[in-house]
């Protein structure tokens, strides 16, 4: 096929149409919508990835603009480099997770299998609507749409973890559309294209920009508004826990991304100084509170709260001086840190989900020797485990790599230094349930969980280092359409 | 004083005393009830900017069927002994609150004062355009067609809103009834009205839609009627609610949505994503809408109703 074939498939609108599409039929199948996902699943994984072909082949972002209508009156599509890398993941997160549940995981009673998976296509639907969305009010819609699905999903596991997650993402739903009408009222269109060519605006444009950042950190859950994430994804199901940690928490930093980066406000700095130093307390805090859990699902949930932390030193790195050579090179690696993270933390919930379904709990003190009847599993935690670290040759460690380049070139010592300390951190807090699961020890499973699955995380795994080992492929595809305006960076 | 301007104030006025008194008040179901008046209030308050759509919007779903799920939620909070003595947070939090939203509201009415005058927004877009749309209500034609992607998603949001409410059902009752079996006196006020009102709320929702494309109106509006209809046929006892086990059901609450999308499909494939072609697109969209409408009261109705709460 070649690239004008490719072009005549409505490859960008599939992507949020088909599983969106799935959800719809999913509601009414009830349970038979195990059967309807894992049909639909490797079809939205093909059209993602024949979107990710047409990105590279053409060299530019792929747009469209729905109806017809030309913005600022039409919503524009648009799906460049950094939208294909995210779709890309998502699909491959999502049909691990997929496999991973519908070939016999836990499924917790009648209303959770005929509930479950239209809330998976539903995320899956909005997590690819936000990657695609070239406009702030459909972005909003997007978040709506991820929001629900998410809530829904966290409450299987507890009804309390789910009404603070609940109240703390409505609460930034708010304070983002405030920021949206705010930049509506003063520029009169939400197109991020437009309002990124029309430069960088005035005070009002900062203030609007600076609401939506506070909105989109609640949903983030950037210290301190991180309260919500350590009861919500650890106490969530399996299949929930790896799509919430793994990819949800990243959409609104996707749009931070846009808003920082695309639109380009006008910034003193300071916010974005802001921005780095509240993910550095995030790293410390989560990265601490990590090491003093007792049940493994909350030592990966705090995991999350400290490596999300990595994702926002991108701001005061690469956001305030864009035109610096070394900044394209900081922003991929932030970009690539955010990639490695979701593969490798989906493989770490799968895996902690079989340690669960095999000894019935999680708390660590009684996980001790399961290496010896869990190898595969045991071993998918370790890699995913070297892939958190920041380790090569992982992708997290391409992406610490660029951002640490950046920093010291920009003179961010004390950034290098914690990013550096954080891997340490990471190493003592992961090593922990490591440790204990290939000790001697008496632990015995008492139930056997099929090679099949227990595959899935390995795979997941292994795809968070391949990122590191290809990484030629992936850094091309981030570079199609990205707007900032230094040339190259020192790689 | 110039009487308009004299309305306008007391008016604003009114909102505000209604907003702290649903906030502040030690009183659940007085909180309610300001927050309801406070719905009306602000719906007048859109008719008064010349918004009529999004009036009508605020008083059927801001004032009435969130009132209702209000209503219900603290009658049901009442029946545990749970509205005594609210758990409310401490003095210091209150404060950080009140603080935080006092320097919002600052913030915003500064830059808010600061906006050019004349910032028109799409306005002008749309009158240009509003000819091609198919429909000569600017609203119904941006909801519809300029940014029928929106309202896309935002029914496919009202679908996953009742999935995640059917999520929290207890696995004894999956399939079951929402609810309880309401009964009304012969002859009292709410068995007459069940009887009377539902034709009449019929005919205003068919209407509704009709009158969408060329005034104020549309899908979502006519949707909150029918589903008012539903209610009251349930709450005067003359007809039960369905068990969500049903697949009629289920399927009447995605028929919209997806008829909606596989619409939008397949101009994808013929070249536009949602694409309405400026001779047919006034019947597309009415046709769209009418669907959209029977899932949307369906919805409505069924987000108000809650989780099964047993079996046939």
């Amino acid at each position: 096929m070649t690239a004008s074939g490719l072009a005549a498939l409505p490859l960008l609108e599939l992507t949020v149409v088909l599983p969106l599409a799935g959800l719809l039929l999913a509601l009414p199948l009830g349970h038979h919508g195990a059967r309807a996902t894992l049909a639909l699943a490797p079809i939205i994984l093909l059209v993602t990835a024949l979107l990710c072909i047409e990105i590279m082949w053409s060299g530019a972002p792929i747009e469209r603009v729905a109806g017809g209508w030309d913005v600022p009156l039409g919503i524009a599509l648009r799906a460049d480099g950094i939208s294909g890398a995210f779709l890309l993941t998502t699909a491959l997160v999502a049909c691990a997770v997929a496999v991973f549940q519908a070939q016999g995981g836990q499924d917790g009673g009648a209303t959770r299998r005929s509930t479950f998976w239209p809330l998976f296509l539903a995320t899956w639907g909005a997590l690819n609507a936000v990657f695609v969305s070239g406009d702030l009010f459909n972005l909003y819609v997007a978040l709506e749409l991820l929001t629900l699905a998410a809530v829904a999903m966290v409450a299987y596991g507890s009804t309390e973890a789910a009404m603070r997650y609940l109240l703390f993402a409505l609460s930034g739903s708010l304070v983002f559309l405030l920021g949206v009408a705010l930049i509506y009222a003063g520029s009169g269109t939400f197109d991020i294209g437009l309002l990124g060519s029309a430069g960088a605006g005035d005070t009002a444009m900062t203030v609007a920009a600076a609401f939506m950042t506070a909105g989109l950190l609640a949903k983030a859950a950037l210290f301190p508004f991180h309260a919500w994430l350590p009861p919500a994804h650890g106490n969530a199901p399996t299949p929930a826990s790896a799509l919430l940690s793994a990819l949800v928490v990243k959409a609104p930093f996707f749009i931070l991304v846009r808003i920082w980066f695309d639109i380009g406000p006008e910034t003193s700095g300071v916010l974005m100084q802001l921005l780095g130093y509240l993910g550095v307390a995030a790293i410390l805090y989560g990265s601490l509170l990590a090491m003093r859990q007792e049940r493994l699902k909350l030592v990966i949930a705090y995991s999350t709260v400290a490596q999300l932390g990595y994702l926002f030193l991108v701001f005061p790195l690469a956001g305030a001086a864009q035109d610096l050579p070394w900044t394209a090179g900081t922003w991929s690696g932030a970009i690539f840190h955010a990639l490695s993270h979701a593969l490798a933390k989906a493989a770490l919930f799968l895996a902690a989900g079989i340690v669960i379904e095999a000894v019935g709990h999680d708390r660590l003190q009684g996980l001790a020797g399961l290496a010896r009847d869990l190898p595969m599993t045991v071993f998918a935690f370790g890699i995913a485990a070297v892939s958190i670290m920041g380790l090569p040759p992982s992708g997290a460690f391409i992406g610490k790599y660029l951002m640490l380049t950046g920093a010291l070139a920009g003179g961010h010592v004390f950034l290098a230094i914690v990013m550096i300390g954080g891997g340490l951190l990471a190493a003592a807090y992961l090593f922990r349930p490591l440790r204990l699961m290939l000790l001697a020890g008496e632990t015995q499973p008492a139930k056997a969980i099929a090679r099949r699955r227990q595959v899935v995380p390995l795979l997941l795994a292994l795809a968070a280092v391949g990122l590191g080992i290809a990484a030629s492929l992936p850094y091309a595809l981030l570079q199609i359409g990205r707007s900032l305006t230094a040339t190259e960076g020192i790689e | 004083m110039n009487p308009a301007l004299l309305f306008d104030v007391a008016l604003a006025a009114l909102a505000v005393v209604a907003a702290l008194s649903a906030v502040a008040g030690r009183d659940l179901f007085a909180s309610v009830a300001f927050y309801i008046v406070y719905g009306i209030l602000i719906a007048l308050a859109w008719m008064r900017l010349g918004a009529v759509d999004v009036a009508l919007a605020e008083a059927a779903i801001g004032a009435g069927l969130t009132g209702v799920l209000l209503i219900g939620a603290w009658s049901q909070l009442h029946r545990k002994g749970a509205t005594e003595t609210p758990p409310g947070p401490s003095s210091a939090a209150r404060l950080l609150a009140a603080g935080a939203s006092a320097s919002v509201a600052v913030l915003v009415a500064v830059i808010f004062v600061g906006l050019p005058a004349d910032g028109a927004g799409l306005a002008p877009a749309v009158r240009e355009n509003v000819a091609e749309s198919g429909v000569s209500n600017p609203v119904t034609a941006v909801l519809l067609n300029f940014r029928a992607y929106d309202t896309l998603m935002e029914t496919i949001v009202l679908a996953v809103a009742l999935a995640a409410v059917w999520s929290l059902t207890r696995d004894e009752l999956w399939g079951g009834i929402p609810g309880l079996r309401q009964h009304a006196r012969d002859g009292g006020v709410l068995a007459t009205f069940g009887r009377l009102l539902p034709p009449l709320g019929l005919l205003v929702g068919v209407y509704l839609v009709w009158a969408g494309s060329s005034m104020p109106g549309g899908a979502f509006q006519a949707a909150t009627v029918l589903a008012a209809v539903w209610l009251l046929l349930v709450m005067s006892g003359a007809m039960d609610e369905p068990a969500i086990g049903s697949t009629a059901i289920r399927l009447t609450i995605v028929a919209g949505p997806a008829l909606f999308l596989a619409y939008g499909t397949g101009g994808a494939f013929l070249g536009t994503f949602l694409g309405f072609p400026a001779d047919v697109a006034g019947m597309l969209i009415v046709a769209i809408e009418y669907v959209l409408t029977v899932s949307i009261a369906a919805t409505l109705a069924l987000l108000v109703a809650g989780v099964p709460r047993r079996q046939e």
